[in-house]
């Protein structure tokens, strides 16, 4: 099947292999086949198709995956940049009472 | 937005655990524990929790066009279920848990996966959202999870202690957190719902395609018409000063048919370069950046209007127009990112550096070209 990949070189994925146990985890959760498990540790095979969503990390038991992970949103970016914060999806609202409707970005 | 679709969806928009919609009228068969369910409630059935409200495996014609409607950004942010556990067929102790999200687009792309099968589903409240956006924010997060475990005494509903979740919920989900406060042991299943059935046949395996997400031509251009419809009110104002603008020449203001309308056509078409070309040809416009596709995208628009000879025969408005329609088009076509399935925060922001200066200058010179284009008249 033909892979979608964005830019070259960016993704902030890191990898200690030291932690790696080779349980697997991460290759589950990638939406993107970054990882392959190759004798009974992880190796990050596609650099490139990594969109930073955070999955791995975030289920990596062991501490071994690390990546800056955020929305590759350039209308979260420009919010972001407006409002002096971190990109995120503005698609829900975060203050209560306020109508999500009015915040109206991406996804959904 | 009428009064009756707010008043069904308060619950959407406050983090609230309990529903707050008890004070609407609703016949009292459809009143369970956890508040107010639509026509796709079919009935009920009895738990140790009491009561858990079933829903129909398959879509009617109202939950058909709801969808259609929000796909065309109608009514989109206020599209949601109640949370809670629900279920489907006839499930007892040892059936299946899946969880998901509550935007009721994604609630009814799993359910509809559900024929023949008994399960319960648990809906976690990411305020109508769809499972991914929302575990990217947190709200279909760990803490959700688990205080919806609680809430919905989901330990004593099933003897088993498994769930079932989409695996684009992991961005939001820490499987092992997950089992150590809740007992449960998160299986991460299909990205797809489609897919579920199969997972199911395979013992909870998941096979790589199952794993993967896709971006293809159908995919994108189901997510075009919400991109189409956001920037529409922009693009109309455009229009109407392009419009106001082109009457002006060296002889006097003057607008004449057909020819005032021409701008306004030009600014439509680069804006579904933007919204509508540059997606549906993704993959095979030049270049990794979406900046770039979508310049590309508008030299094509381009070229179709200055055939039809919508751009006029003059050198220096064309030229602007060129410019002008790369521009906005490469602009609109940026934004296709937080549509878009693969790209990376880091990337956006690095495209993002070179990109929106290189827009701005673009169109500047676009403008300014057209402008002089009310002075000096070069033709071909």
């Amino acid at each position: 099947m033909r892979k979608d990949y964005y830019l070259k070189n960016v993704t902030t994925l890191t990898l200690d292999k030291n932690k790696c146990t080779g349980c697997g985890m991460c290759k589950t959760v990638c939406p993107h086949a970054v990882f392959e498990i190759i004798d009974r540790k992880a190796e990050i095979i596609d650099r490139d198709a990594c969109m930073e969503c955070g999955a791995c990390s975030k289920n990596c038991a062991f501490g071994a995956l690390m990546v800056k992970s955020g929305v590759g949103c350039a209308q979260a970016v420009i919010q972001g940049i407006l409002k002096g914060k971190e990109p995120t999806c503005g698609c829900s609202s975060d203050t209560p009472g306020q109508t999500p409707g009015k915040a109206n970005v991406c996804c959904g | 937005m009428n009064e009756e679709s707010k008043k069904t969806s308060c619950c959407s928009g406050k983090p609230s655990p309990k529903p707050c919609c008890q004070g609407k009228k609703e016949e009292p068969e459809k009143k369970l524990k956890w508040g107010i369910f639509g026509e796709y409630v079919t009935g009920r059935i009895e738990t140790n929790e009491g009561p858990v409200p079933r829903v129909a495996a398959q879509l009617n014609r109202s939950d058909k066009w709801e969808g259609m409607k929000v796909r065309m950004n109608i009514n989109r942010m206020n599209y949601s279920v109640t949370p809670g556990i629900y279920a489907v067929g006839n499930p007892g102790k040892d059936s299946i848990v899946l969880v998901t999200s509550n935007y009721k687009l994604t609630f009814d792309s799993l359910r509809k996966e559900l024929n023949n099968l008994d399960a319960w589903i648990l809906v976690l409240d990411t305020r109508g959202i769809n499972v991914w956006c929302a575990a990217g924010k947190g709200t279909f997060g760990t803490d959700e999870l688990v205080n919806r475990i609680e809430e919905t005494g989901l330990k004593n509903i099933v003897s088993h202690r498994r769930l079932i979740v989409p695996q684009l919920g992991a961005t939001g989900i820490s499987a092992h957190e997950v089992r150590e406060r809740s007992g449960f042991t998160v299986l991460y299943g299909p990205v797809r719902a489609s897919d579920i059935p199969a997972y199911l046949q395979a013992n909870m395996k998941t096979t790589p395609e199952m794993r993967k997400v896709t971006f293809n031509l159908i995919d994108r251009l189901t997510v075009a018409p919400v991109e189409i419809s956001q920037g529409l009110k922009i693009m109309l104002i455009i229009c109407f000063v392009m419009f106001l603008l082109s009457g002006i020449s060296t002889a006097g203001y003057l607008i004449s048919w057909p020819h005032s309308i021409f701008p306004v056509i030009n600014v439509i078409i680069a804006y579904f370069c933007g919204t509508l070309i540059a997606p549906a040809l993704l993959p095979w416009l030049p270049g990794r950046s979406f900046s770039l596709k979508g310049a590309w995208a508008g030299v094509i628009g381009f070229a179709c209007l200055y055939i039809l000879g919508l751009t006029g025969n003059e050198v220096l408005r064309s030229i602007g127009w060129l410019l002008l329609i790369i521009g906005f088009s490469s602009f609109l076509t940026l934004n296709f990112t937080g549509a878009s399935t693969y790209t990376s925060l880091s990337g956006v922001k690095r495209e993002m550096r070179f990109a929106i200066p290189t827009q701005i200058a673009v169109s500047a010179a676009g403008a300014l070209l057209w402008i002089s284009g009310i002075f000096f008249h070069i033709t071909l």
